[in-house]
């Protein structure tokens, strides 16, 4: 009896455990003391370190002729130097398409030509990298992006999402748009098209992303039906996760809604949803009719971008390695660009 | 187990079943099929039966059957009546309520929330039946009716969540969706939505009600196993004739906290405790949304919010717009 009792329990705490993470962690407090304003991470091995690609050769002068005179068709970049430019077309090579390379966008016998699709996006790709850099250091501050903050390698970021299908009838195969474990929810059961609300549209415009009310009473100020915070939670339960922290590392838990009692981080974050906005709104969605079918969605939508797109369980990118600062190129103006012919339909900012 | 330590060992007797008390006049027969369980006498009382099911229990099963029927199949609907997502899925799937623009209308088409109001219809009839059936054979045998009270108070809380509030509020959609994972995002986001539910009084009372429950029901549990080998399990009898276990368990918690409730107080303690959970917790669901809209103000007006110093940190949106 007392070995079966002795089996059963070893078997049951081995099973209770297993999903526990017993590996060496590390906890840092970023509030306020017994607020549970903690952030608890598990002590990094050496190959988690983040491979960042170091600058294809020494960085070149940023004097000498425009690449604008010296090639034909540069609309974005034509205000760097001649070497400049050739030193951020090989970086980015090697940061896009480095299997592909240069023929995954440009046509050998003709550079300048624009007959490739993938020439077009990397333009309008280059237009939001410098947007970002110049008008949004709110959130990416000095150390900006690169197209590497994305792509990693690969043509195609390895995170991005689409619109979930619209309302079904009928009970048969419908679930509300809800309930179906997906990234973007934090695999809860919280509403799939919480990114289609709160990442698209107007950067300018707020989606009511907040849902508590100003004053403590019941108002018709304020009608948002606990439905809708779901959608709120779940872009929340994306931002967490995309960033592997928790709750507490922007918010003290007591009010979610206070700012005076937030973290700075908070506002980093508030930016970042306007930012991730911009990019859907102004530079991927513009795109479709540049990308072909099968670089869209099941809804016939552009890949977009979110949270983890560059994150990737970081709340910095890349533990917040500052690569941009190698490649003067990306933080130059927008400029904006001709529509491109035959393709066409880039709208320009 | 230390079965011996009982005056009486629990021998799992198989013979004539015990029929029990003659039935009141006017009743209905009950099911006169009895047997006997093994693993059931190992928990509990060996033998099934008979039941007395009368036309409440036979309506509450039916309409039980029904209302567990239509959440199931909307459920296995929602997979494409696939058998084994549903198993896969089940804690993810629901059947949620109308939308709010159908406001507290019992009209709703049934695909878009119509059947979530027949499932809730159906299964708050078939809690009233069982509420009405433990009153009666309460009464029948004679008894108090604590336990149809103590029930009804659990059924406060769950018509609250599902019925009453919604009508106040005017919406089906403030109601809670049928599924495991569902109710729980629900509750969650409820009290995101009112700027946090622990700052209202009465979720705070009932939260120390059920904490309090169950340490009412450790220290009860475990005082009665311990005085097991006097015979204390006989507790019906000690309260009348008070014997030596009753003695050493009062006994224990006097020595032990210098105060002991008696064998008849404690279950007044333990059936207050549990009541109160839900009925302190369905007044404070009522309230949220139609009386007080943020706790946290609420709270901090009257003063039981602490205050954490001013990070500094300021709201964006007052700085002008964003990304320039």
């Amino acid at each position: 009896m007392r070995n079966i009792l002795a089996i059963a329990g070893l078997a049951f705490a081995s099973l209770a455990l297993s999903a526990c993470e017993l590996a060496p962690k590390t906890s840092t407090q970023n509030g306020y003391r017994g607020t549970g304003m903690d952030t608890i991470k598990v002590n990094a091995k050496p190959a988690d370190a983040d491979v960042v690609p170091p600058p294809p050769y020494d960085q070149p002068s940023t004097e000498g002729p425009r690449a604008g005179a010296a090639y034909k068709n540069v609309q974005v970049l034509g205000d760097v130097s001649e070497e400049q430019f050739t030193y951020t077309m090989a970086a980015l090579t090697q940061w896009v398409a480095p299997e592909q390379g240069c023929n995954y966008c440009h046509n050998p016998a003709n550079l300048a030509s624009d007959e490739l699709y993938t020439k077009v996006v990397a333009r309008k790709m280059l237009q939001m990298t410098r947007n970002l850099n110049q008008n949004w250091g709110q959130h990416v501050a000095k150390t900006g992006v690169t197209c590497w903050t994305c792509h990693r390698g690969q043509p195609v970021p390895a995170n991005y999402w689409t619109m979930p299908g619209g309302a079904k009838n009928g009970i048969i195969g419908n679930k509300h748009g809800q309930n179906d474990p997906i990234p973007a929810s934090a695999y809860a059961s919280l509403p799939n098209a919480s990114l289609a609300s709160y990442l698209t549209g107007d950067p300018k415009i707020d989606q009511n992303i907040r849902v508590n009310s100003d004053g403590m009473h019941p108002t018709t100020a304020n009608k948002t039906s606990v439905m809708e915070t779901e959608k709120s939670y779940a872009l929340m339960m994306h931002v967490s996760k995309s960033l592997g922290v928790n709750c507490t590392f922007c918010h003290n838990g007591n009010s979610f809604q206070s700012w005076s009692s937030s973290n700075p981080q908070r506002a980093t974050a508030w930016y970042g949803v306007r930012m991730v906005r911009d990019v859907n709104s102004n530079y991927m969605t513009p795109l479709a009719s540049v990308f072909p079918a099968k670089r869209k969605g099941p809804e016939g939508d552009t890949f977009k971008v979110n949270c983890t797109t560059c994150h990737q369980g970081k709340n910095k990118p890349m533990g917040g390695y500052k690569m941009a600062k190698d490649y003067p190129a990306l933080w130059g103006p927008e400029k904006a660009v001709a529509p491109a012919a035959p393709v066409a339909a880039v709208t320009t900012q | 187990m230390a079965t011996y330590q009982n005056i009486f060992t629990q021998v799992q007797l198989r013979g004539e079943p015990e029929a029990g008390v003659a039935m009141a006049p006017g009743s209905e027969p009950r099911i006169q099929a009895t047997s006997f369980n093994h693993l059931m006498g190992l928990i509990g009382h060996a033998q099934l039966g008979p039941v007395y099911l009368g036309w409440t229990g036979v309506a509450s099963l039916i309409m039980g059957f029904f209302a567990i029927e239509i959440i199931g199949l909307n459920m296995l609907a929602s997979v494409n009546w696939n058998p084994i997502q549903f198993v896969r899925m089940l804690p993810w799937l629901s059947l949620e309520p109308p939308g709010p623009e159908y406001g507290f209308s019992p009209f709703v088409p049934l695909a878009k929330g119509g059947w979530y109001i027949l499932a809730g219809f159906l299964l708050t009839s078939s809690i009233l039946l069982w509420v009405v059936r433990t009153y009666t054979r309460a009464r029948a045998l004679g008894m108090g009716s604590h336990v149809a009270w103590a029930f009804l108070s659990a059924v406060w809380l769950y018509l609250v969540l599902g019925f009453i509030r919604p009508a106040f509020m005017g919406s089906w959609s403030e109601a809670v969706p049928f599924g495991i994972f569902p109710h729980l995002d629900w509750t969650a986001a409820f009290s995101i939505r009112y700027g946090n539910l622990f700052y209202n009084p009465f979720h705070a009372l009932s939260i120390a009600f059920l904490y309090g429950s169950t340490l009412l029901f450790a220290m009860h549990g475990a005082t009665i196993l311990a005085v097991g080998r006097y015979g204390g399990e006989r507790e019906i009898e000690q309260i009348t004739d008070r014997g030596t276990a009753s003695e050493r368990a009062a006994l224990f918690w006097r020595w032990t906290m210098g105060f002991n409730a008696t064998m008849e107080s404690i279950h007044r303690w333990a059936w207050w405790f549990a009541v109160l959970t839900t009925l302190t917790g369905g007044i404070g669901i009522l309230l949220t949304g139609t009386v007080v809209d943020n706790w946290y103000l609420w709270a901090q007006q009257h003063g039981y919010a602490p205050a954490y110093p001013d990070t500094g940190v300021v709201d964006p949106a007052t700085l002008g717009s964003a990304g320039q």
